[in-house]
Formats: structure tokens, C-alpha cells, sequence
């Protein structure tokens, strides 16, 4: 029998007793979401690449395969995870990345995980194998389920296989640094994002912005000629520690808000230190005395705010959703998982 | 030609208790009643399939679509959306218990944020009214399906439409923050948001392309980016159509990531050529057309390194487009395949599956080798960067065996789209024309899970029931692939 078979037949087991499944890759990322519980069901068997070939564009694997294993793969090809997941600990699997569904600097220049997910292999709460999505970048054959797993954090079934585009990397990549106020940082990433400019990052803190532009030779240097500031030094270090939360702000952040706005809001009002990202459109804010005003202010502009990582998560994790969305939400549970055992409370508490 | 599939179903309330009720609740100017009326309405695309629909109701705000939604789930009646009625699968065919909710009238561009680069649109405004409106800012909407002169945003999202430029710009999907959905409970839900995503399931990625089974969009925001300052094409000829194949995969692998790139077999260029005047080598085996955006200043460095690439994969002539005059000519060729492949015969049918690109040349051997079994001609255009196939597949419709021939043509084609690893639609949807191939691409299994998620949504069955999702009994049927064949209507819309 084979690991996603073995895998099968243990969910099969779970759902006749209605035993709760917590499944884990890693768990780089136990700390993202409701707190996990119940039996562990781990993935570490589901390993390997699949299938990989550059020019389709295209990599399928195991969803238990490490991050760093599949993205040695692509940099050997000279291709790369346009959406570079974080790798929390220097770790996670790719099921663990599409099940989270978080996306790193690049999201808001190239496309999120779910852009970039074509197809799902999942186990769901009847202990059947599915197959959605395929092996080519266009398909419209059928309800996007592969996309809908993106972010569901286990709580509709237990990945074994995804199947992902993948994009060639950049020739060169240049970082470039400016001195601004947070506002002044906005204005000036909305100015550059209606450019030309091949942006693929963008991140205020400390009172300074960084901007990096990814391209042919050609179009950095007459980026660089154009734009002015000063050229980051030591640059890949520095967008692989704000992708993978190692920088000094993280580390201090004891409870950690990540707020997702439209990218023209205003800065937050709070004194709380605050980095962002995405072109305006990600804020990350550490320890704000205020918290729920920063959830009613997220509402406010259109946005939400999720409590990211802390001690203890009493305000809720994910921001509440309306109650015909919730109740949707429910119905669609209980279509993968009817006996109710994948993650639950990961995503909501209710299911 | 196979007999209609979609039967009439008996309503819960009688026809003439519904139309009094959809006549209370709406102005008399957005109700249609009369077989005259109706007519233009029996069909979307997919011309083979003729049925008017009990009423047809064209709401003008979003209350009136939450009305007749109400109304619909009130008297259990069949409800089934459309936006300008040009897909090619048969996604908005009528049937005849049926109110057909078309939303052409919601046709409103309703803010435009040039800082936050975003638009929000009601479901009937053009595709291409959206970079029209966004161009004086510098601002473009990406997705651009080939009927983007008619066909509406509503329409792209219930279909996920795609276009020449998506392998680098993304479908309907990657160029969508939110949606405004109407349920059949007549309730509004607001997916997604204006920020890069939302809490809880992603479900803007469920409703895009689910052919309007879910919900009805009465309302999106689209992300609309710079328009490039400039493109260049390059067309590079092959003898051979192995090697233009592998030109492809060559492009991708030294990474490249085309805004455009299209391939034509022998049998295209020579339909085209004489329509089109595009100077396409009429002694071609293959044509890529390859085309590249950015600044001016990066376009020479990438283009000579692009053409460097398609010699070292056996192209025997390259010509890079030296102005925009030059480059809109050698587009012209490629747009006006369809049109020029129509004057070959009285009837062509378009087909639309995905492949690996490795497996092109594969296929078109194959497809080939179906020419003579069939006895019918077929020209191939294909978006060749994301491995989406258009054979064009010649007959003539008033010849009842000429049509079966075109019929299992299709079918075979899909066939080998499904066993090189592909899909039975890269664009187009599966509507009613596919629903039979939907039996070869998915289980027992995962169709049950559709129609679960149907259910989670529409509880009734009510929202365009019996299409793109094949019932288990149908396929257990049929138990093989069957295509309907389909005339290409909208003639005078570009189709590529």
C-alpha cells in the first residue's frame, strides 16, 4: 500500500469513530491559527517530487516534501515559488505552504499561492482519494477545488500531491532604499507600482523603504538610473528574513497582528511598531495597546486583521465572518468532512 | 446530431403563477414574455442548441436580480444567468421551464481608483469597455478572451476566461479582489475584498469559472495593471513542426515568460495568409509568433536573445516587428484565423483542450493522422505558452454524416488532450457541449464532491441546473467521451 493509501485508510478509521485528525507536516506553523489538537496525522511519508520538467512550467509533488527540497530543485533550473511561501524555522512542507496559504514579499507583484496552485491530490473526510485541477496551466474542467484547499488549513481534507506553476527567475534582482515616513512610503509605492518599474517587493520599517526590481539587465539599469536611492547591500539576505519572519522585529513581537488592507489605507493609528509590505496592502503590526480597534479599523478600510502569533489568542484568530458566510462556510465543512475530524478549530472555532 | 439534452423539468408552480410574479416585481420594460421576444434569447454561442426560455428577465439594479432569484426559489423554477451570451459551450443555453436572468443591463463601470488600481464593475460591462475606460490613467485589465469586444466581465468570471496574454498576465481568476454574489435565497454574499485576500475559505476561487451553478455575480472588483510601455513580436517559421514544438518549450526554458505566444500550423497559414496578408511564409510547416512587453530600452536586449533562442531550436527566419504598424500586421494573421479558416468550408468547429507543451508536436501528428480517418481537414491555432489547443475542424453542417465525422473528430482530439495528461476545456467551459468529456477527466468520486458543493450552495438544484457538472447516471451512461458539435457563432467577433 502505498503512503496517500496508508493515509486513507487511517482517515477511514478516524471518521467511523469521529476521531479528531490534526495533520501535520513540519509543524512550522503550529503557531498560525486556532491551537491544534487531536490524534496527529503526519505526512512526513508522502515525500518527493513527482514529476518536474522546467520548460512545462509546471512540478508536482508529495505534500509532504520540504519546502527547501522543492526550491533546490527549481533554483538548480534556475526557476523559483513565485509566491515564496515562508519558511517558518528554516522549515515547512509544501502541503503545510498551500494549506496555510501565506505568501511572501512577492505576492503583491507576481500572484498569491492559490495563483499559482493547478491541481490538488486530497484525502477528504470519507477516506477517498481526489483528484482536482491538472498538469497544464489552463483548465477549466470542473469546480476549482485545488484552489479552494488554498488556505483551508486542513480543515477540508489531508493533501497528499499539489501540482504548481512555477516561474523562471529573474535575470537580476536590485534593491533599492529610501528614507520616508510611513505615509510617505505609501505615496511613494503606489507612484512606482502605476510605472513601469518590474517591482517584485516592496517593505517600509524603520522609517526606511526598501524596493526590489527583478528583470533583464536592461530594465534595472534604467530602474536604477531613474528611481535614485541608495542600493541595498547584502539584499537577498534581507528580503529572505522578512519572508521567513527572522528579522529583529518578529523576534520581539509577542503578539503579532498581520492586517490586510486595501493597499491606498491610510497608516493604522497606532503607536505599535509596524512593518509593511505588499505595496501598502500587508501591515504587520507588533504588540498595538488597541487591539480590537485594530480589527474595527481593518473593517474600517476594508481590510481585516488576523491575531498572527501570541501566547494566547482570547480576540479570536481570524476576523469573524458575516453569518450567511459563516453558515456557507459550515455547509462546505461538512461536504468534505461531514464527521467533523480535519483541524478542527484551526480556521474557526465552530468547525 | 444527438437529440437536446436539457428536457424540460415540471415546475413546482405553474408557468403563468411564476410570470404574474416576476411581472409584479419588475418594470414591464425588463420582463419578456412573447416567442418574438424571446427568440433572440434561445441560444448563447453554442448555436446547436435552440430553446427559448419561459421568460426572459433583465433586471436593472441589484434588487431586481435578488427579485427574480426570490421568485425563482419561491416557485422552484430553473434560473439561469447571462452576460452577453457569446460562450462557446453552452453555459447560458435556455431551457424551457427556465427564467433566463440576463445581466447586460447592469452594464456599469462603477469607480475606478487609479492610485489603488483597481475597478469595480457591474456584471454586463464589456471586457474591453474596462481597458478602455482604464487607459487614459496608464491602466490595463489584463485578461482579454479573443470575444473581448462583446463579451461581459459576469460572463468571464462564470467561465475563467483567459485570453492571448495570459500565460503572463493570469485568467479571469488571478485579476479578480472580490465579487458581489447574489444566492438563490436572494441573499448577497461579499466575497474576497479589496485587500490581497479575506478571511475564511477562498471562495472568489470556487465561484470563478463555476458556469453561474453557485451563485450570480451581481457585482466585482478587477486589479488592473500598467499598460506596457511598449511590445515587440517576433515570428520565426519552421520546416518542421517538431522543432517549432520545441522552439516553445526552448523559449520557456531559457526564461522567457511570453506576453504572447501562439503557433499556426501549415493548413492556418495558408487560410490566413491570403485573407489576412499578414506575410506569413506560405511554405511554413509552423509559425510562432512570439511577442514580448516592457520598456523599449529592455525589449532590444530581450528580444535578441529571444530570436538568438528560436534559431538555436531550428527556426529558419525570424522577422522581429521594427513599429507598432509592423507588429499589429503580423498580429492580424493569427486574429483572423477563425474568419479565414471560415471561408474553407460552410461550417468549422472550434475545439479547446489543454496539453503538456512537450506533447504538442505529438498531437498535431495525431490530429493529422485524424484528418485521414475522419476525412475532414482540421487547421490548428494554439496558445501554444499554456499548451491550449483550437483545432478547427472543417465540415459542412448540412451534411448529417459530415457532422457525426466533425462530432468524433472532436471527440478524439479530447481524447488524446485527457491521455497526454491535458484537460477537455483550457478556456471555454463546459457548458453543455463537454458534459460527456467531463466523464473521461474526473471520477465518480470527485463528481459526486461537485455536485455535494452544488448542493451547499444551491440546495434546490435551481441555478443553471444540468450543465458542466455531468450527473453519475449520465456518465454511467454514456460511459465515453461524446461531443456535441457546434457551429461558431458571433461572426463578426474576433476568435482566437
Amino acid at each position: 500500500m502505498d503512503a496517500a493509501a496508508a493515509l486513507a485508510e487511517r482517515v477511514r478509521q478516524a471518521a467511523a469513530r469521529a476521531e479528531r485528525l490534526r495533520i501535520l507536516g513540519q509543524g512550522s506553523k503550529d503557531f498560525y491559527g486556532g491551537a491544534p489538537c487531536g490524534a496527529p496525522l503526519q505526512t512526513a511519508a508522502l515525500r518527493g517530487i513527482v514529476a518536474y520538467e522546467p520548460a512545462e512550467l509546471v512540478l508536482v509533488a508529495r505534500a509532504g516534501t520540504p519546502l527547501v527540497e522543492i526550491e533546490a530543485a527549481l533554483a538548480a533550473q534556475g526557476q523559483m515559488l513565485a509566491f515564496e511561501p515562508p519558511r517558518f524555522s528554516g522549515g515547512g512542507t509544501l502541503g503545510g505552504a498551500v494549506a496555510a496559504g501565506l505568501s511572501g514579499p512577492r505576492r503583491a507583484y507576481a500572484g498569491a499561492v492559490r495563483d499559482f496552485v493547478l491541481g490538488a491530490q486530497l484525502i477528504d473526510g470519507r477516506g477517498r482519494l481526489l483528484r482536482f485541477g491538472g498538469r497544464v496551466l489552463k483548465n477549466v474542467a470542473g469546480f476549482d477545488v485545488s484552489r479552494l484547499l488554498v488556505g483551508s488549513l486542513g480543515t477540508l481534507g489531508v493533501l497528499t500531491e499539489v501540482t504548481l506553476k512555477v516561474l523562471p527567475r529573474p535575470a537580476q534582482e536590485l534593491t533599492l532604499c529610501y528614507a520616508l515616513s510611513q505615509s510617505e512610503a505609501l505615496e511613494r509605492m503606489h507612484r512606482l507600482a502605476a510605472g513601469p518599474w518590474p517591482l517584485s517587493a516592496s517593505a517600509w520599517l524603520d522609517g526606511r523603504l526598501a524596493v526590489r526590481l527583478s528583470g533583464p539587465p536592461a530594465a534595472l539599469r534604467a530602474a536604477r538610473r531613474e528611481l535614485g536611492g541608495e542600493e541595498l547591500a547584502c539584499a537577498a539576505r534581507f528580503w529572505d528574513e522578512l519572508r521567513d519572519q527572522r528579522l529583529e522585529f518578529f523576534a520581539r513581537a509577542q503578539r503579532l497582528w498581520r492586517v490586510s488592507l486595501p493597499p491606498t489605507a491610510p497608516p493604522l493609528p497606532t503607536e505599535a511598531a509596524t512593518i509593511v509590505e505588499w505595496g501598502g496592502a500587508l501591515r504587520w503590526v507588533a504588540d498595538p495597546a488597541e487591539a480590537a480597534d485594530l480589527r474595527a479599523q481593518a473593517r474600517r478600510h476594508g481590510g481585516h486583521a488576523s491575531l498572527f502569533r501570541a501566547p494566547d489568542k482570547a480576540e479570536g484568530v481570524f476576523a469573524p465572518l458575516p453569518p450567511a458566510l459563516a453558515e456557507l462556510h459550515r455547509r462546505l465543512k461538512t461536504v468534505f468532512d461531514p464527521a467533523g475530524i480535519f483541524n478542527p478549530g484551526r480556521l474557526y472555532p465552530d468547525f | 446530431m444527438s437529440a437536446p439534452i436539457l428536457e424540460a423539468r415540471r415546475a413546482a408552480t405553474a408557468p403563468r403563477e411564476v410570470l404574474a410574479r416576476l411581472r409584479r416585481a419588475l418594470p414591464a420594460s425588463a420582463l419578456l414574455t412573447a416567442p418574438e421576444e424571446l427568440k433572440p434569447y434561445e441560444c448563447d454561442g453554442l448555436t446547436l442548441y435552440r430553446q427559448p426560455p419561459l421568460a426572459v428577465a433583465l433586471p436593472g439594479d441589484e434588487d431586481q436580480v435578488l427579485a427574480v432569484l426570490r421568485i425563482c426559489r419561491a416557485t422552484g423554477t430553473p434560473v439561469i444567468a447571462r452576460g452577453a451570451g457569446t460562450g462557446l459551450s453552452g453555459g447560458a443555453t435556455p431551457r424551457a421551464d427556465a427564467v433566463l436572468l440576463v445581466l447586460s443591463r447592469l452594464d456599469r463601470i462603477l469607480h475606478l481608483d487609479p492610485q489603488a488600481r483597481s475597478a469595480r464593475v457591474q456584471p454586463g460591462v464589456r471586457n474591453l469597455a474596462i481597458s478602455e475606460a482604464a487607459a487614459p490613467y496608464g491602466l490595463t485589465y489584463a485578461p482579454d478572451p479573443s470575444s473581448q469586444i462583446a463579451c461581459s466581465i459576469g460572463g468571464n468570471i462564470a467561465e475563467n476566461s483567459g485570453g492571448v496574454h495570459c500565460l503572463k498576465y493570469g485568467l479571469t481568476l488571478h485579476n479578480l479582489l472580490r465579487l458581489r454574489v447574489a444566492t438563490i435565497e436572494g441573499e448577497i454574499l461579499e466575497l474576497g475584498s479589496e485587500a490581497l485576500d479575506a478571511p475564511g475559505y477562498d471562495l472568489v476561487a470556487l465561484l470563478t469559472g463555476s458556469e453561474g451553478l453557485l451563485g450570480v455575480v451581481t457585482e466585482a472588483t478587477l486589479r488592473l495593471i500598467p499598460a506596457a510601455p511598449c511590445a515587440r513580436v517576433v515570428l520565426a517559421a519552421f520546416d518542421d513542426l517538431k522543432r517549432a514544438g520545441a522552439a516553445v518549450a526552448a523559449v520557456i526554458a531559457a526564461g522567457f515568460i511570453p506576453a504572447g505566444l501562439e503557433l499556426m500550423d501549415r493548413p492556418a497559414i495558408a487560410a490566413v495568409e491570403p485573407y489576412a496578408q499578414a506575410g506569413y511564409p506560405l511554405d511554413a510547416e509552423a509559425i510562432l509568433l512570439c511577442e514580448l512587453d516592457g520598456t523599449a530600452e529592455a525589449l532590444d536586449e530581450e528580444l535578441a536573445r529571444v530570436e538568438a533562442v528560436l534559431r538555436a531550436a531550428g527556426a529558419r527566419d525570424c522577422r522581429v516587428s521594427r513599429s507598432d504598424a509592423e507588429r499589429a500586421r503580423l498580429w492580424a494573421g493569427r486574429k483572423a484565423a477563425f474568419p479565414a479558416v471560415g471561408r474553407l468550408a460552410p461550417d468549422y468547429y472550434c475545439m479547446d483542450g489543454t496539453i503538456p507543451k512537450k506533447a504538442l508536436a505529438a498531437v498535431l501528428g495525431e490530429i493529422r493522422a485524424m484528418e485521414k480517418k475522419y476525412g475532414l481537414a482540421c487547421a490548428n491555432v494554439f496558445h501554444a505558452g499554456d499548451g491550449n489547443l483550437h483545432p478547427l475542424i472543417l465540415f459542412d453542417a448540412n451534411r448529417p454524416e459530415q457532422v457525426a465525422r466533425a462530432e468524433a473528430f472532436g471527440q478524439e482530439i479530447l481524447q488524446r488532450c485527457v491521455a497526454h495528461g491535458g484537460s477537455i476545456t483550457g478556456e471555454h467551459g463546459v457548458g453543455i457541449e463537454k458534459l460527456d468529456a467531463m466523464c473521461a477527466q474526473f471520477g465518480a468520486d470527485e463528481l459526486e464532491l461537485f455536485h455535494a458543493l452544488k448542493r451547499a450552495f444551491d440546495p434546490y438544484g435551481l441555478l443553471n441546473p444540468g450543465k458542466a457538472i455531468p450527473s453519475l447516471h449520465r456518465c454511467a451512461e454514456f460511459g465515453r467521451l461524446h461531443v456535441h458539435a457546434g457551429r461558431l457563432p458571433h461572426p463578426e467577433l474576433p476568435r482566437f
